[in-house]
C-alpha cells in the first residue's frame, strides 16, 4: 500500500515539475507547480510528517502561488523570452552535477552506520505534538530567528513593492520625490 | 511489493533536484527561474524529511520547517527586487542585466 502509494505520487510529482521547468507558458508552469507542491505534501504524510505536510501546503500553496501569480498578474508574462540554451559546457556541468549527487546518495549507507538520533521521536505523542515540544525547546532560539527574518522580509516586501504602485519611486529623482511631496501637503491644505 | 526504504527517497529526491536544477540553467524568463528554485528547495525538504523518518530523528523536519521559512521570505523579498527591476528596465530577461559587466 504505502508501495504503490510513493510510486503513484512520485511519478506525479516528476511529471508536475518537468512540465514547470519546460513549460513556456507561465500561467501552466505556475499551475503545474501548485499541483506539484501538494503532491509533495503527500510524502510528508507518508512519513509521519503530518505538520510538515499541512505548514507545506499552506506556505507553499496557499501563500507563495499567491505571490507567483501576483507576479505573474505584474509582469507582461505574454512577451516570450528566448530561452534556447543548448550550451555544451551547460549540458556537461549538469550531468556532472547529477551523476556526483546519485554517487553521494548510493553511498551514503555506508557512512551512516555510526548516526544516531539527536532529538528522538517523543513516544506515545502525536506528530504535530512532538514538533511543537521539540521546537520550542531545543530550537527556540532559531525558531526566534526565523520569526524575525519573516518580519524584516515582510517590511522589505512592502517598501519595494507596495509604495505609490502607480509611479516608480526608484526611478525618480531626489527633486520629483519632494516635489510630489509637496504637491500632496498643498491639497491637503486646500482641502 | 517491495518496501520503501530510505533510498527510493533520496533517488526521488535527487531527480527532483535534478529537474530544479535544469530548470534554473535553462530559464531566462526571471520569475520562471524562481520558480525553478522553489523546486530546488522542496527536493531538500522531502530528502530531510525522509532521513529524520528513517532514523527516528525530530531535526530532520524541524530543518524543513527552518527551509519553508527561507523559502517564503525569499519569494517575497526577490520578487520585490524583481520588481523595482521591472519598473526601471520594463523587462525581466536575465541576458539584460548586464551592468556590472566590466
Amino acid at each position: 500500500m504505502e508501495a504503490i502509494a510513493f510510486y503513484l505520487f512520485a511519478v506525479l510529482t516528476v511529471a508536475m515539475f518537468s512540465y514547470t521547468v519546460m513549460s513556456s507558458q507561465a500561467l501552466y508552469a505556475l499551475s503545474s507547480m501548485a499541483a506539484g507542491m501538494i503532491m509533495i505534501s503527500a510524502f510528508f504524510f507518508l512519513l509521519n510528517a503530518d505538520f510538515l505536510g499541512v505548514v507545506q501546503i499552506i506556505v507553499y500553496t496557499g501563500a507563495v502561488m499567491a505571490l507567483y501569480a501576483f507576479g505573474m498578474m505584474f509582469f507582461d508574462t505574454t512577451r516570450a523570452v528566448k530561452e534556447h540554451n543548448t550550451s555544451k559546457v551547460i549540458v556537461l556541468t549538469l550531468s556532472v552535477l547529477a551523476t556526483l549527487l546519485v554517487i553521494t546518495i548510493f553511498t551514503m549507507p555506508i557512512a551512516a552506520e555510526n548516526i544516531s538520533a539527536a532529538f528522538p521521536e517523543p513516544a506515545g505523542v502525536e506528530n504535530p505534538k512532538a514538533v511543537g515540544i521539540v521546537l520550542f525547546t531545543k530550537y527556540l532560539v532559531p525558531f526566534e530567528v526565523a520569526a524575525v527574518m519573516l518580519l524584516v522580509a515582510m517590511i522589505a516586501g512592502i517598501v519595494m513593492a507596495g509604495k505609490k504602485m502607480d509611479r516608480s519611486l526608484t526611478k525618480m529623482k531626489e527633486e520629483e520625490i519632494a516635489m510630489m511631496h509637496q504637491e500632496e501637503t498643498q491639497k491637503k491644505v486646500t482641502l | 511489493m517491495m518496501e520503501i526504504g530510505l533510498t527510493h527517497y533520496l533517488v526521488l529526491s535527487t531527480v527532483l533536484f535534478a529537474i530544479g536544477l535544469v530548470g534554473v540553467m535553462r530559464r531566462k524568463n526571471l520569475l520562471m527561474l524562481f520558480m525553478a528554485s522553489e523546486i530546488l528547495l522542496n527536493a531538500v525538504n522531502v530528502a530531510f524529511a525522509a532521513i529524520g523518518h528513517y532514523y527516528g530523528d525530530l531535526t530532520g523536519q524541524m530543518f524543513a520547517f527552518f527551509v519553508i521559512a527561507i523559502a517564503a521570505s525569499e519569494v517575497a523579498v526577490g520578487l520585490g527586487l524583481l520588481i523595482i527591476w521591472y519598473k526601471r528596465t520594463d523587462t525581466i530577461d536575465l541576458d539584460t542585466m548586464t551592468s556590472m559587466r566590466g
